[in-house]
């Protein structure tokens, strides 16, 4: 994916097969000999860890497709036949309901610092677009899927979140009707709602392809946020980065271990282990942990419509972002008041997840709304001005030069945007 | 000298105040369960087997009356990490139940003992029969209901939550549910057969007081005296204790397992940290 390949092919039939297929070479130049940034922190093994949770999620989702049934008057059943019966069947469970809360973990210290050092600049626009489209689509299975086990929160979630379509003027009643395959979230919903969550992560996968190919055109950003110029700045691959990438998924999988097999239930709902009624409404329904921040933004707003619109608004403004955000230089290493807005930023994601866990009613819906609003203006109205208003430190000369600690003053930054850094070093 | 908090350090406080006191507040719709210790809890948590075996007890002769357990298989009674009943015991357990079976070679439906593969029987033919005969609420099933109630923790405390394992908010519940009954205080009104009960949500609940002081009698241990009190807060922990095991029957396994994957990862991250080290040690620059 980065140019001809220097891969050469040893035995006879390497040769004969790289050929007609020069798949080796494409593994060979893309996963060996490939130039990383030799500074790239702990941040950047996340990649690698969420690859790994994909292929995690999808071959214990086959397994446990295999025993499900999905009907509304069996489904709750057959997840306790799992949970009880199946060699097993309680193990691959709760690591695949569990590896749905680490694949957002995972996905949101990715986000977080693509935001943090600028990942989503020039030329990495279509690279950090085709992220917030994987991000969609995780959000849509991780939802499907907690709709599966038939429990009173599958249920009642369903119904929130489908009726939301509702909100569109005209065609709303028409769409929920057509998403639910009834007038009611019933088996209908539970067939389709099966189907769409074992085909979406092979969409995710597809999404995954893309997203490296966009990645290998320009290679990692890094924490200096400044281009590789020569080979000083870079190191291969393999060894260099896969043994980094694999120490770090290690001590992952120990908080992944911990969550799956000592405290499962934690982040998921009681009320889930009540089977799906019709008749009765759960006291609060809750979504899952990681949508918590969006359902307080849906919740902040009075008008139903308009919630909807800054709920989706909320993700659709993340795929502009590279062109909201002026400044010049990449990593908020260099940007001083960046960084104040940029933590604000993340303790008000925060806030808002535990504002939408909490009732809509009283000093909550107030704080929401404050949150809310730094986190449309974060976008909207900070980051646009700030490049235009904030000096920059001096970047390191290059890479190699940030990592032996030199300093001095770097062209090479994305292109389109305002301010110059200074050129105090 | 007096200490005059600064106005910054006031407002903090302030926020901090009622985010707390805000949570409490929401998790009281009854008052919160007291923490018990049970064997189960931990990283090394394993089922008393003595206290299984009690729970079991107290299910059969006083809850299974009304509450079904549709998820139980008899045989399960006897698998490993339960209550550690023999083969035969479940086998004579089960041959006291009858459960329909059919059709057979003539088409009939038919009526036959229970074998140790049957699931346990409901103690009534359907939902409706249930409520009917329970002035309209029916008792729910008991299969996960020790992970189907809970109580709101509240920040910090879910936090903590992570670390020490807390995961026993269903059965501490549970317990002191059942012996939560009480009178109503004055000025509240329970409805007519309705019960006042300090735990539940609400506090009104339909289900009368269970149990009794020395309903159940526990087996004699040697010196001729019951292995428990016989009474009603140990008969609730023993019960829940049980319904854990029922709602979680390979929960001992589980951590097990845990233990031994935890073990393994840590060995295995050390190996890959010092292969790191060893690796970046040529470039310049890095540790």
């Amino acid at each position: 994916m980065s140019g001809p390949s220097t891969y050469v092919p040893k035995s006879a039939f390497g040769k004969w097969f790289e050929s007609r297929l020069p798949i080796v070479g494409l593994i060979h130049s893309s996963f060996v000999v490939f130039p990383n940034p030799r500074n790239l922190n702990y941040f950047w093994t996340f990649g690698g860890i969420l690859a790994f949770m994909l292929v995690a999620q999808i071959l214990t989702g086959v397994v446990l497709a295999m025993h499900y049934t999905p009907h509304a008057d069996m489904a709750f059943a057959s997840v306790e036949a799992i949970m009880r019966d199946v060699n097993y069947g309680w193990m691959i469970r709760y690591l695949h309901a569990n590896g749905a809360s680490m694949f957002f973990i995972a996905v949101y210290v990715h986000i977080f610092r693509g935001l943090y050092y600028g990942s989503y600049k020039a030329p990495r626009e279509i690279l950090w677009i085709l992220g917030v489209i994987i991000f969609l689509l995780m959000m849509a299975t991780a939802f499907m899927g907690y709709v599966l086990p038939w429990g009173q929160m599958s249920f009642w979630g369903a119904t929130v979140i489908t009726n939301l379509f509702s909100a569109i003027p005209g065609v709303g009643e028409t769409i929920v009707t057509f998403l639910w395959g009834g007038y009611s979230v019933a088996n209908p919903t539970l067939n389709r709602f099966f189907s769409l969550h074992y085909l979406l992560p092979f969409m995710i996968a597809g999404v995954v392809v893309l997203h490296i190919w966009a990645l290998h055109v320009p290679g990692s950003n890094n924490p200096a946020g400044i281009e590789k110029k020569t080979e000083k700045d870079t190191l291969p691959f393999h060894p260099y980065f896969t043994v980094k990438d694999a120490f770090a998924l290690a001590c992952f999988l120990m908080v992944y271990v911990w969550f799956a097999f000592y405290i499962p239930n934690f982040l998921g709902h009681a009320d889930n282990y009540i089977e799906a009624n019709a008749a009765v409404t759960p006291s609060h329904i809750v979504p899952e942990w990681y949508f918590l921040p969006f359902y307080a933004i849906l919740r902040a707003i009075p008008d139903k419509l308009l919630g909807v619109l800054a709920m989706f608004g909320s993700i659709a403004v993340m795929a502009i972002l590279p062109w909201l955000d002026t400044s010049r230089v990449r990593s908020g290493r260099y940007r001083p008041v960046f960084q104040v807005f940029f933590w604000l930023f993340a303790i008000n994601a925060v806030l808002l997840g535990w504002l939408g866990a909490k009732p809509p009613e009283g000093g909550y819906v107030i704080a929401s709304r404050i949150c809310t609003a730094y986190y449309f203006a974060y976008y909207i109205i900070i980051l646009p001005l700030l490049g235009l208003f904030e000096t920059p430190k001096a970047l390191p000369a290059s890479i190699a030069d940030s990592v032996l600690g030199k300093s001095g003053s770097a062209s090479a930054m994305p292109a389109g945007a305002a301010h110059e850094p200074s050129k105090k070093a | 000298m007096t200490y005059i908090p600064s106005f910054a350090s006031r407002i903090a406080v302030a926020v901090i105040a009622s985010f707390m006191g805000a949570s409490v507040a929401l998790a009281s719709g009854a008052a919160v369960p007291p923490r018990n210790d049970w064997s189960f809890a931990g990283p090394f948590g394993k089922f008393d087997e003595t206290q299984l075996q009690r729970g079991f007890k107290v299910f059969h002769e006083v809850c299974s009356n009304c509450h079904s357990m549709n998820k139980l298989a008899f045989r399960t009674l006897a698998q490993e990490g339960g209550p550690g009943f023999s083969e035969e015991q479940v086998r004579a357990l089960a041959a006291t139940y009858k459960v329909k079976d059919g059709p057979n070679d003539n088409g009939d439906y038919f009526e036959r003992a229970a074998r140790p593969a049957d699931f346990w029987p409901s103690p009534f033919a359907n939902k409706q029969a249930a409520a009917a005969a329970n002035g309209g609420a029916a008792p729910p099933d008991f299969s996960v209901i020790a992970k189907a109630r809970t109580y709101e923790r509240g920040f910090p405390w879910f936090v903590f939550d992570i670390f020490t394992q807390f995961q026993e908010q269903g059965v501490d519940y549970i317990s002191a549910l059942l012996h939560g009954y009480e009178e109503a205080p004055a000025g509240f009104t329970v409805p007519d057969g309705k019960y006042y009960n300090h735990y539940f949500p609400g506090n009104v609940i339909a289900m009368p007081p269970p149990l009794l002081d020395g309903q159940v009698s526990y087996e004699k241990g040697a010196d001729g005296k019951p292995q428990a009190p016989e009474t009603v807060v140990q008969y609730g922990k023993d019960v829940a204790a049980f319904l854990m095991w029922v709602a979680e029957p390979h929960l001992e396994k589980r951590k097990e397992i845990a233990f031994k994957v935890l073990v393994f990862l840590l060995v295995f991250a050390g190996l890959l940290y010092f292969t790191k080290k060893k690796i970046w040690s040529d470039v310049a620059g890095h540790a």
